[in-house]
């Protein structure tokens, strides 16, 4: 990648070094300060319908730093909740998102938390990034009162309305026409904010995706569609599901760019590129080129349609971690060992996270009536032996 | 000139019928009629002029007035920003509905009719009814899913079937079916204020029918509560539940009941989810017998449940087995005779009812 401002970056470590180990000695975390850096991604833009963005970034140390722990922790927080799921402290279903991380902490980046994000049931790392605890997701995925729905949701079913994450869905591509009607809202509330609905690749061909974008074009809504393209639907390779999987260009009359979904300061450029294109001209798509690197969910080892060279090749080339870490190194940011001492931190606060989580008890079987409604009006409902089990809705 | 002159007649013609009006003003609050149409259109116009958030969004609820003119006049009023125009494509715009509704605003969404909801009814249940129990309350979905529901007049299988059941036996929906003018101002006012979704059954026959309507009715703050049936008419030998048209052919079925000496209680059931089982039960320990009749399919049908309700809560007041008429076990024939087969007539409630009454022969059962 290319590294400019290396001289500028000299004189900048050392004034750097001096903050930062003091910082050790009191075990505070890196941070950074926010003097502006410009890199560039690690690819052009690909658009389509549109003049693609600058692939110059700017950035800052603060930025990058705050980006490697954010991965690292989504990163760890994944591979946590594996062997949760293998312990059979998780149930039914499990959908990770190790490998995407750069889509979430870019995007994070780039928007406030009065955009709305949506997506589908690979949702763990969008929540976190989002604001959501690492208890709130622990305790939800192993179905405990302290899980963000309060353990009646699920893996797939994670929401935080107070920063405009509408989840957190099952049903592939619904979330689209959906994240289209939260853009509307945006709209007719004249909030001048917009709405990222993502999706994958197995998505992308559902025929309501091109209902809801005929009628955002239609109506000029503030809604970014963002194909999040693993190129697997589940066990289906891209070119076995899709006549044409240029992803971005599918939009026809809707633009479109193509990012390379692995480089988090690609998709943060992207992303804020989108948010002006979007307010002033309605919908476009992002197509996000990522990877994941466990299966389609936890029932799936993900090496019956892949090879575990291509796995370990995009490990290798393209991971999200290792390209920021390199950045960091590179720019003299923080030294191997304090990029590990983050890793350290990070791996305990997941396991402390795991440890708070398991203490939190099951759900009050009253709890199996609740919030069927918002006004109950008082009626009655009924458990499996309705002579035996009833209860009146709040 | 002319035009003007004959305006002029026609106005002092209406004006000798008027007085008859004001007549029965002073007599009863009942004076008004009103149609169905206006009633809902009434309704509609209250509650967007009551509250910015509610919109209106289907296919040609805007500049076509309504495919059955119950949005007449307000695009006009309201302006397109708030009276939306959708494309044929109802998976899609139910998605955009209920985005909007999980943002925070109060979409009232119109299928032209029921048979086109199930091309959306993925958003109908998973993606709205089910939203605030799998967020544990986080977000709710006001929405209102409204349009005409059940057979019209010769329009053939695909365009004739009622929902009501299907909605219905799923939680998180409310589900709410008016008979006349003031069920269809009071429930739909009421669907639109209430933070859940709403499923609103109306009848296509019914629109352009008039009722009385009181003042009470007809003011804007008026609102009938979910959850709670109507006793239409009093009686003591025989209860006949029934919702939307069917309300109509039960109440000409217990006039025709009356003539025999039999006195049947004609529940207007109003909200089919929730189900008023507190009326409905204590009228059939009044009465011991039970006709239940709807339009839609009879397996699973909404007497199905009612039924079953009945025999849980008060089985030893039953003195006859609970009787019930619906729709034939078929798609909807076109042909007129074969049409009127497969919809529920007058006579076949009375029948019904005579039977639960053992008054007639039953049919001996099938081999």
């Amino acid at each position: 990648m290319a590294l400019s401002h290396l001289a500028a970056s000299a004189s900048r470590s050392s004034s750097l070094l001096k903050p930062l180990s003091s910082a050790l000695s009191l075990r505070r975390p890196i941070s950074g300060d926010n003097s502006p850096l410009t890199v560039e991604t690690s690819v052009p833009f690909t658009s389509h319908q549109c003049e693609a963005p600058s692939r110059s970034v700017e950035t800052n140390p603060k930025e990058l730093l705050t980006f490697f722990r954010d991965m690292a922790l989504m990163r760890r927080m994944e591979i946590a909740a594996d062997s949760l799921y293998k312990a059979k402290l998780i149930r039914g279903f499990c959908h990770l998102y190790d490998g995407q991380e750069a889509v979430a902490v870019g995007m994070e980046a780039a928007i406030t938390k009065k955009d709305c994000i949506i997506t589908a049931y690979r949702d763990h790392c969008t929540f976190v990034s989002r604001g959501g605890t690492l208890l709130e997701v622990f305790a939800e995925l192993m179905g405990r009162q302290a899980g963000c729905s309060k353990g009646k949701g699920g893996s797939m079913h994670f929401y935080k309305k107070d920063s405009n994450f509408y989840g957190g869905h099952g049903i592939v591509g619904a979330q689209v026409p959906l994240g289209c009607g939260l853009a509307f809202a945006q709209k007719y509330s004249k909030d001048e904010t917009v709405t990222f609905a993502l999706y994958g690749d197995g998505a992308a061909n559902q025929g309501q995706l091109f209902e809801a974008l005929n009628i955002s074009a239609l109506w000029d809504l503030p809604a970014i569609l963002v194909c999040e393209n693993n190129h697997y639907g589940m066990g289906t390779a891209e070119w076995r599901a899709a006549k044409s999987p240029a992803y971005y260009k599918r939009g026809d009359y809707v633009p479109g760019l193509k990012v390379d979904g692995m480089d988090a300061l690609a998709v943060k450029q992207a992303c804020k590129f989108a948010k002006e294109h979007a307010l002033k001209n309605g919908p476009i798509i992002l197509e996000m080129d990522t990877y994941r690197y466990h299966g389609h969910s936890m029932s799936d080892p993900g090496s019956t349609y892949r090879t575990r060279d291509e796995i370990s090749g995009v490990r290798q080339e393209r991971d999200p971690i290792e390209r920021i870490r390199k950045l960091i190194l590179s720019h003299d940011l923080a030294t191997e060992k304090e990029l590990k001492d983050v890793e350290k931190e990070v791996r305990k606060e997941v396991d402390d996270a795991i440890a708070q989580a398991k203490e939190s008890p099951m759900p009050e079987p009253s709890e199996l009536f609740t919030n069927v409604y918002a006004k109950g009006l008082g009626v009655e409902s009924f458990g499996a032996d309705r002579k035996e089990v009833r209860a009146t809705l709040p | 000139m002319l035009a003007i002159a004959r305006q002029r007649m026609l106005g002092q013609s209406f004006k000798k019928i008027l007085p008859a009006v004001s007549v029965l003003r002073s007599y009863s609050s009942a004076a008004k009629q009103i149609t169905v149409r206006e009633a809902l259109n009434s309704a509609l116009d209250e509650e967007m002029s009551a509250d910015p958030k509610v919109f209106l969004m289907g296919e040609e609820v805007g500049e076509y007035q309504g495919a059955y003119k119950i949005t007449k006049g307000l695009l006009e009023k309201y302006g397109p920003e708030r009276v939306l125009d959708t494309p044929i494509t109802e998976a899609g715009f139910t998605g955009i509905g209920v985005g909007a509704a999980y943002y925070g605003l109060k979409p009232v969404v119109e299928f032209m009719t029921f048979n086109f909801s199930m091309q959306a009814i993925d958003h109908i249940i998973n993606s709205a009814a089910k939203s605030n129990y799998m967020s544990a309350g986080q977000i709710s979905v006001p929405i209102v899913f409204r349009g005409p529901n059940g057979a019209a007049a010769g329009v053939g299988a695909q365009h004739s079937q009622c929902y009501a059941a299907w909605y219905a036996s799923c939680p998180g929906l409310k589900v709410l079916s008016p008979y006349n003018s003031e069920d269809a101002r009071g429930l739909l006012k009421a669907a639109i204020r209430d933070p859940d979704p709403v499923v609103f059954l109306e009848n296509e026959l019914l629109y352009g029918e008039s009722f009385p309507v009181s003042d009470e009715v007809l003011d804007s703050s008026f609102c009938l509560p979910i959850g709670k049936a109507k006793i239409e008419r009093e009686g003591k030998d025989v209860t006949i539940t029934a919702f939307s048209k069917m309300v109509g052919y039960a109440l000409k079925a217990a006039e025709m009941l009356e003539r025999d000496g039999i006195y049947a209680e004609v529940i207007n059931l109003r909200s089919i989810r929730p189900l008023d089982r507190s009326t409905i039960n204590t009228s059939v320990r009044k009465t011991n017998r039970l006709i239940t009749v709807e339009e839609g399919f009879p397996q699973h049908g909404v007497g199905a449940e009612i039924c079953a309700s009945v025999v849980e809560e008060s089985f030893s007041y039953l003195d006859a087995p609970v009787e019930r008429i619906a729709g034939a076990d078929v798609p909807m024939p076109y042909a007129a005779n074969l049409e009127r087969m497969a919809v529920p007539q007058v006579e076949d409630i009375v029948r019904a009812a005579k039977r639960a009454c053992y008054r007639s022969v039953p049919l001996a059962a099938t081999a």
